[in-house]
C-alpha cells in the first residue's frame, strides 16, 4: 500500500535529515501518487497519512511538520476546475515548502553562532543536529570553545553527539545527567535543540532539558534554544502533566504497554519563563514573540 | 498613563450632503463663530464643493479642522475628551490655530489647501473603514509625525475643577442630570467618582423624560442599583435597550438617520455613564453600534434601516457573546482533566458556563468557590454550580493560602484585557493570581475578544471604580460599628470594584480565537483591526 511505501522511504533516508523533513518528503511523494477524485478526498487522505506517520514516529516535530505542510499547500487559490491542475499547484507548493525547511537548519546555524564568543564554555543536552550545525558554524568561524554534553539516558544520545563533535575537532566532555548542577557554574551558556516549540513560547525536548533550564536560571546563565520553524506546534501545556501522552512515549511503547505510569517519558516541557532566546529560521525570538509567529504561521 | 477611546465622543461622519447641516448644528449648539471663522467656513464650503469628486478624506479633515478651529479659541477639551482620530489633527490644528492670528488670511488659506492636498493624496489609497474615530486612528497616526495629544477621559479627572466644569457644561447641554459625589474619598482615589446608591440620577429626571428614552432611564436605574451586574450582563442589557430605542426612533424631517440617531445616542450614553461608569465591553459595543449606524446608506428607507440595525445588534450579541462562550468552553474543557480541583473567584458568567459544560461532558472535578465582601458574588456562583450537581467548597478570600495547596488549576473571568497584557477584573483577582503563582498553580483567564481594549494600565489606581462606601458597614448583633463613619474626620471607607493583574501571574488566556499567552493580546487586537 502507498502508506507502507512511504514508511520505507522515510526509514531508508539519510540519518542527518530531521525526521520531520523525511516525513514531509514522504508526504509529498504520497501526494504525487494519490488517486483521489476530489480535493476533500485528497485532504482526508493526507490527514490519514500524517496520522499514520505519527503512529510510527511519535515525535512532536512530525506532527507539527505534517500539519504545517498541509496548511502550506492548501493556502493557495485552488479555484482551478481541473483536479490535476490543483494537484500540480499543491505539489509545487509542497516542493517549495520542502526546499524552505531543508534550508532552515543552515539559517539557524548562521544566526546563532555569533552568540558564541571566543573562549566560551557551552553546555548542551543530548544529541541535536541543529546544535551540531551551530557549533560547526562557530568552529568554522575560528572560534575556540569547549562543549559539555550530558549523557542523556536512557538512550545515551549524548555520547553520539560527543563523537560527532570530536570529528569536528571541538574539545568535548561527556557529563552525567546528574552532574548538570555541578557543571553549571563552569559554563557560560547553554544551547539546546527542541523537538517542538509550543504556543506559550516553551519547548518540548528530551527529558532532562527542564532540569537544565531550572539550573541555568538559578545560576543566571543564558539558556538558548535552537529550532526550525516547522517545529512550532499548536499545543499549550500548563505543566509537565499537561503534555499529551502520545508525545511523551515512543510509538512502540504507546502501542504495546497498557499502564503508562510505569514507563519513563522521553520528553519534558520547559516553560517560557526559563528560556532567554529562541533561534529559528524566522529570526531570533523571545518566548513571547513565538505566539505572534505561530499566529502568522497557522493563520 | 491612560489612553482611552471614549465612546461618548462625538463622531465626525463625513457625509458630504449634510455637511451644511453639521455647520448649522454647530451654530445651533451655541458656539460663537467669529466673523473670521464664518468667512473661513464659507471658504471651506466652496472648496468642499470643488472637491466633490474626491474621496471622503479631505472633508473629514476639513470638518475636523472646522470643529477644531471653532472651539480652539474656547475650550478645546469640550470637544469630547479623548477623541482619538482627530487628536493628531487637533494637535496640529490647535497649534496652528493659536498661530493663525499672527498670519494673514491668504497665507492661512494656502497653508490649509496644501495640507489638505497632502493629506488627501496620502489617504487616497487607504480603505475607508467607516467614519469612526477609533478605526480611523491607525490610519491617522502613520501620517502625523507631531506628538499626539492624549486626552484623559473625564471619569478619572474628578479632582480637576476645570474638567468638572466642562463635564457639567456638556451634561447641561445634553439635558442629562449631573450626579454629585458622596462622602469623603481616600486621597489616592480622589480622582475618581464615588456615588451613593441611595441617590441615583433617575431621581432628578422628570417623567415623562424629554431627552432620555424611558427604557434607558430604567437601564440606568438597574445599573446604579446593582440589579444588573457583570460585564456580559451589562453589555447585553445595553444592546437590548438600544434595540428598543432604535425601534421607537423616528427620523425627524430634513435629517439623516445615520447622523441623527448617533447624536440621539450621545445623551443616553452620558446618562448611563452617570449612573455607573461604562465598562470596556460596553464601550466596544457602543463603538460597534455607532459604526453600524453611520454606515447606513442615505438612500435606505427608515424601516429597512431600523430592521438592519436590529439584525446587526442581534448578530453582535450572538457572535461575540453567545457563540464566543461556546468556543471558549470547547478550548477550556480540553484543559480540565479528571480529578482536577478547580478554584474560581466571584461570579463570572463565562467561567460558570465552562464548568457546567465540562460537567455535562462527564469530567470528574470539584470546585472551590472563593468569595469576598462586600459583594459576596461567590454565593451566586455557588448556587448555580450546586444546582448543576457539581461538588463545591466555599471559602472567603482570607482562607486562600490555606486552600491553595489542594488546588490544581485556577479559572478566572475578566472584565477587560488591556493592550499591554494586564487583566482587569473584579477586585481580589490579582491577589488570587499572586498567591497561585507562589504555589505554582496554573492560572487560566477566560475572556471573549470583544472585551479586549486598547487601553494600557500598569496599576489599579489610575482608572478604577469606587462603589458606594456605605456597603462596607456591617450590622452584627444589632450594632453597626461604621454607621457614623462620616462624622470621623480622619476616616475614609474605600470600596474598590476592579483591580489589575500583571501578565506574569497569568499562564494562559482562553479566548474565542484560541489559547494565547497573556503577552499576545496586542497581536489579537491587531488581527481584529485588520479584519475590520
Amino acid at each position: 500500500m502507498i502508506k507502507d511505501k512511504t514508511f520505507e522511504f522515510k526509514n531508508g533516508g539519510d540519518p542527518d535529515v530531521a525526521s520531520a523533513v523525511a516525513a514531509i518528503r514522504s508526504l509529498l511523494e504520497f501526494l504525487r501518487r494519490d488517486q483521489s477524485e476530489t480535493i476533500l478526498g485528497l485532504r482526508e487522505n493526507m490527514t490519514q497519512a500524517i496520522r499514520r506517520l505519527e503512529e510510527t514516529d511519535s515525535s512532536v516535530a512530525v506532527s507539527s511538520g505534517g500539519e504545517l505542510f498541509l496548511r502550506f499547500i492548501s493556502l493557495t487559490s485552488l479555484e482551478h476546475p481541473d483536479l490535476s491542475q490543483c494537484k500540480n499547484v499543491m505539489i509545487e507548493r509542497g516542493e517549495l515548502f520542502l526546499k524552505k525547511i531543508s534550508l532552515s537548519r543552515g539559517k539557524v546555524g548562521k544566526l546563532c553562532h555569533t552568540f558564541i564568543k571566543d573562549g566560551a564554555k557551552i553546555l548542551t543536552h543530548s544529541s541535536s543536529r541543529v546544535v551540531l550545525k551551530v557549533l560547526e558554524n562557530a568552529a568554522a568561524d575560528n572560534k575556540r570553545f569547549t562543549v559539555y554534553v550530558t549523557e542523556s539516558q536512557p538512550d545515551s544520545a549524548g555520547k553520539r553527539m560527543a563523537q560527532k563533535l570530536r570529528k569536528l575537532n571541538i574539545p568535548v566532555m561527556v557529563v552525567l545527567d546528574a552532574a548538570v548542577g555541578y557543571i553549571m557554574e563552569k559554563v557560560d551558556l547553554v544551547i539546546v535543540g527542541a523537538e517542538g516549540v509550543v504556543e506559550s513560547g516553551g519547548v518540548i525536548n528530551k527529558i532532562g532539558t527542564y532540569q537544565m533550564a531550572v539550573c541555568s536560571k538559578a545560576h543566571n546563565k543564558p539558556f538558548y534554544v535552537v529550532a526550525e520553524s516547522f517545529k512550532f506546534v499548536r499545543l499549550y501545556p500548563l505543566n509537565q502533566q499537561d503534555v499529551p501522552d502520545r508525545f511523551k512515549y515512543t510509538a512502540d511503547i504507546l502501542k504495546t504497554v497498557k499502564d503508562l505510569n510505569q514507563e519513563h517519558p522521553m520528553i519534558d516541557y520547559t516553560p517560557p519563563s526559563l528560556i532567554t532566546l529562541l533561534f529559528t529560521d524566522l529570526g531570533v525570538l523571545t518566548p513571547s514573540a513565538v505566539s505572534d509567529e505561530l499566529i502568522k504561521l497557522y493563520l | 498613563n491612560i489612553t482611552d477611546s471614549d465612546p461618548d465622543g462625538r463622531l465626525t461622519v463625513t457625509d458630504k450632503d449634510v455637511k451644511l447641516q453639521e455647520i448649522a448644528l454647530a451654530k445651533n449648539e451655541g458656539k460663537e463663530l467669529t466673523k473670521e471663522e464664518k468667512q473661513r467656513l464659507r471658504k471651506e464650503k466652496k472648496q468642499h464643493k470643488k472637491n466633490k469628486k474626491d474621496d471622503k478624506g479631505p472633508p473629514e479633515k476639513e470638518k475636523e479642522k472646522e470643529k477644531a478651529s471653532v472651539p480652539a479659541p474656547s475650550k478645546p477639551a469640550t470637544q469630547s475628551p479623548a477623541h482619538k482620530a482627530p487628536a493628531p489633527v487637533h494637535a496640529s490644528e490647535s497649534a496652528a490655530a493659536a498661530e493663525k492670528p499672527a498670519k494673514s488670511k491668504a497665507e492661512l488659506r494656502a497653508e490649509r489647501r496644501a495640507r489638505q492636498d497632502s493629506e488627501r493624496t496620502s489617504k487616497q489609497g487607504k480603505k475607508e473603514g467607516g467614519q469612526q474615530s477609533a478605526s480611523s486612528k491607525p490610519k491617522a497616526t502613520p501620517n502625523e509625525l507631531q506628538p499626539v495629544v492624549k486626552r484623559l477621559p473625564e471619569h478619572v479627572q474628578v479632582d480637576d475643577p476645570a474638567a468638572l466644569k466642562k463635564l457639567a457644561k456638556k451634561l447641561e447641554r445634553q439635558q442629562v442630570p449631573l450626579r454629585s459625589d458622596y462622602g469623603y474619598k481616600v486621597s489616592l482615589f480622589s480622582h475618581l467618582h464615588q456615588y451613593s446608591r441611595k441617590s441615583p440620577p433617575t431621581l432628578q429626571i422628570s417623567i415623562p423624560a424629554t431627552v432620555i428614552h424611558p427604557s434607558i432611564v430604567r437601564l440606568g436605574l438597574q445599573y446604579s442599583q446593582g440589579i444588573i451586574a457583570g460585564s456580559n450582563a451589562r453589555s447585553v442589557a445595553l444592546l437590548h435597550t438600544f434595540k428598543q430605542v432604535i425601534q421607537d426612533y423616528s427620523t425627524p424631517p430634513n435629517e439623516e438617520l445615520s447622523r441623527d440617531l448617533v447624536n440621539k445616542l450621545s445623551p443616553y450614553i452620558s446618562f448611563l455613564s452617570q449612573c455607573r461608569p461604562l465598562s470596556a465591553s460596553m464601550g466596544n459595543a457602543i463603538k460597534y453600534i455607532k459604526k453600524e449606524i453611520s454606515n447606513i446608506p442615505s438612500q435606505c428607507k427608515e424601516e429597512e434601516a431600523k430592521g438592519k440595525l436590529q439584525a446587526c445588534i442581534d448578530s453582535y450579541i450572538n457572535e461575540k457573546i453567545i457563540l464566543a462562550s461556546e468556543a471558549i468552553s470547547k478550548y477550556a474543557i480540553e484543559k480540565i482533566s479528571d480529578g482536577d480541583v478547580i478554584l474560581v473567584y466571584g461570579c463570572s458568567s463565562l467561567v460558570n458556563h465552562i464548568l457546567c459544560k465540562a460537567f455535562e461532558k462527564q469530567r470528574k472535578f470539584r470546585v472551590i468557590v472563593v468569595d469576598s465582601r462586600p459583594r459576596l458574588e461567590g454565593r451566586e456562583a455557588l448556587r448555580r454550580l450546586v444546582k448543576k450537581g457539581i461538588r463545591c467548597t466555599y471559602v472567603l478570600i482570607s482562607a486562600l493560602s490555606y486552600i491553595l495547596p489542594e488546588v490544581s488549576k485556577v479559572f478566572l473571568g475578566a472584565h477587560a484585557l488591556l493592550a499591554n497584557g494586564y487583566v482587569m477584573s473584579r477586585v481580589g483577582t490579582s491577589q488570587i493570581a499572586l498567591v497561585a503563582k507562589a504555589y505554582n498553580v496554573p492560572v487560566l483567564v477566560c475572556c471573549e475578544t470583544y472585551k479586549f481594549c486598547e487601553r494600557v494600565q500598569t496599576d489599579s489606581f489610575v482608572s478604577n471604580e469606587l462603589d458606594d462606601p456605605d456597603d462596607l458597614i456591617v450590622t452584627r448583633n444589632g450594632k453597626s460599628h461604621l454607621e457614623n463613619w462620616q462624622t470621623v474626620k480622619s476616616l475614609g471607607l474605600l470600596n474598590l470594584v476592579y483591580d489589575v493583574t500583571p501578565p506574569d501571574f497569568v499562564d494562559l488566556v482562553i479566548t474565542d480565537l484560541g489559547m494565547i499567552p497573556c503577552t499576545s493580546v496586542p497581536v489579537v487586537l491587531r488581527v481584529k483591526n485588520v479584519d475590520q
